[in-house]
């Protein structure tokens, strides 16, 4: 693979910011519970604004940063668990949107492992010298929370972000090496959204709050804790490095507690970790693009660097992608 | 495993996850309430009780004092055997 280059990036979040302490409107909590537990203070919450609305708003954006017509994209992928609908896909709704009339658009769902498998699938898609994609990770995970159960509710936000990505034979290629585990049997741990199956030949007894999100904290908090690392290790060692070369961790934000786990267990100091879950609090598949976005305006991370890019969550997945910027 | 082997580790393992001394880690503390541990503390000393002793712990519900924890590894332990 060679030449393929994130030449821009973009994000967007909902206005309505809430933070922890308008959570007591609906539960029993704190600020200071929530923020000592996850590392989040407030988090962007849709008014109305559908997942296609945010992911919209942040091709167009990405868009207007390049001299690239819509109709330049060979490709639209948006990583989400949580579509406007099942079908159009929230990519082709994107797609028509921007008149990118050139472009095949679908969604991807390996929830906060959205992203990293979506950079996985369109470095795959990005073969031939020329190509240009798009990739977005966009949620609105407040439509799939019970606002009022304490263990899940506070630990969601929405919002959007994505990539250009172009095969130019004239550059090296930005991504070295990945590593994508799922463990299956574990999907229990984790889950929302659920369809009962419901028609006239069928009745489904399935409890109506699985439509919402359940988490089985401790689960999740041990598949996090001891996969990524392992997976980072992984992804390290296929790209020829070893784990103090990455300059940068941006790791799912999911909470803080998690990110300093990981940097202990890969005894990396915790400056490499870049975070924003403070104010964002936990969007899923757009939590990576997120923090990327925000620290490639920054100037925090430079050409050049090693960046570990690592999502994990929902199915159970994990997946981590080093990339030279 | 002797009793106060497997206290040891489970000592261990709570000093390094709290930063607690080991002395504030007797067989009666109670975890939450006296060494300021929260939800996630416990969960990192549970998980970490596992992966040392190869053992599951399906729920937290029963185990307050580091004797609960200890009488549950020493009860899985002899199960397995």
């Amino acid at each position: 693979m060679t030449g393929i280059q994130i030449v821009q990036s973009a994000s967007t979040v909902p206005e309505r910011v809430v933070p922890n302490d308008e959570l007591n409107a609906y539960m029993d909590t704190s600020d200071e519970w929530i923020s000592t537990r996850t590392g989040i203070k407030q988090r962007h919450v849709s008014t109305g604004q559908t997942t296609s609305d945010l992911c919209t708003q942040v091709a167009q954006k990405l868009l207007d940063q390049t001299d690239w017509q819509a109709s330049d994209l060979d490709f639209i992928i948006v990583a989400t668990m949580s579509p406007d609908y099942m079908t159009p896909a929230t990519a082709a709704i994107v797609q028509g949107r921007i008149g990118a009339k050139k472009a095949f658009a679908f969604d991807l769902n390996a929830a906060c492992s959205g992203f990293i498998y979506g950079l996985k699938v369109a470095e795959g898609l990005l073969q031939t010298p020329g190509t240009r994609g798009m990739l977005i990770g966009g949620e609105v995970l407040s439509k799939l929370i019970d606002w009022h159960e304490r263990s899940t509710a506070v630990l969601f936000g929405d919002g959007a972000a994505g990539v250009l990505l172009a095969n130019d034979k004239q550059t090296e290629s930005a991504f070295l090496a990945s590593d994508l585990q799922t463990i299956g049997d574990l999907g229990d741990k984790l889950t929302a959204g659920y369809q009962p199956v419901n028609s006239v030949f069928a009745s489904d007894s399935t409890d109506p709050h699985q439509r919402y999100f359940e988490m089985d904290g401790r689960a999740v908090y041990k598949f996090a804790t001891h996969q990524v690392p392992e997976s980072i290790q992984r992804a390290v060692t296929k790209a020829g490095l070893l784990v103090q070369d990455v300059d940068y961790f941006i790791l799912h934000q999911a909470n803080q507690r998690i990110l300093d786990q990981i940097a202990k267990r890969l005894d990396q100091p915790s400056t490499k970790f870049l975070t924003n879950v403070a104010d964002y609090g936990n969007t899923s598949a757009a939590s990576v693009p997120i923090l990327l976005n925000e620290v490639i305006q920054n100037d925090t991370i430079q050409r050049g660097q090693i960046i570990a890019l690592s999502g994990f969550g929902g199915g159970l997945t994990v997946g981590t992608q080093i990339i030279k910027y | 495993m002797t009793n106060d082997e497997i206290f040891s580790k489970v000592q261990a393992i709570i000093v390094d996850q709290t930063g607690e001394d080991a002395e504030k880690v007797t067989m009666t503390t109670n975890i939450k309430q006296d060494l300021d541990a929260d939800s996630l503390d416990i969960f990192e000393v549970i998980n970490e009780i596992e992966d040392e002793f190869d053992i599951k712990i399906e729920t937290e519900e029963g185990i307050e004092t580091v004797s609960d924890l200890v009488t549950f590894v020493e009860k899985q332990l002899a199960d397995k055997e």
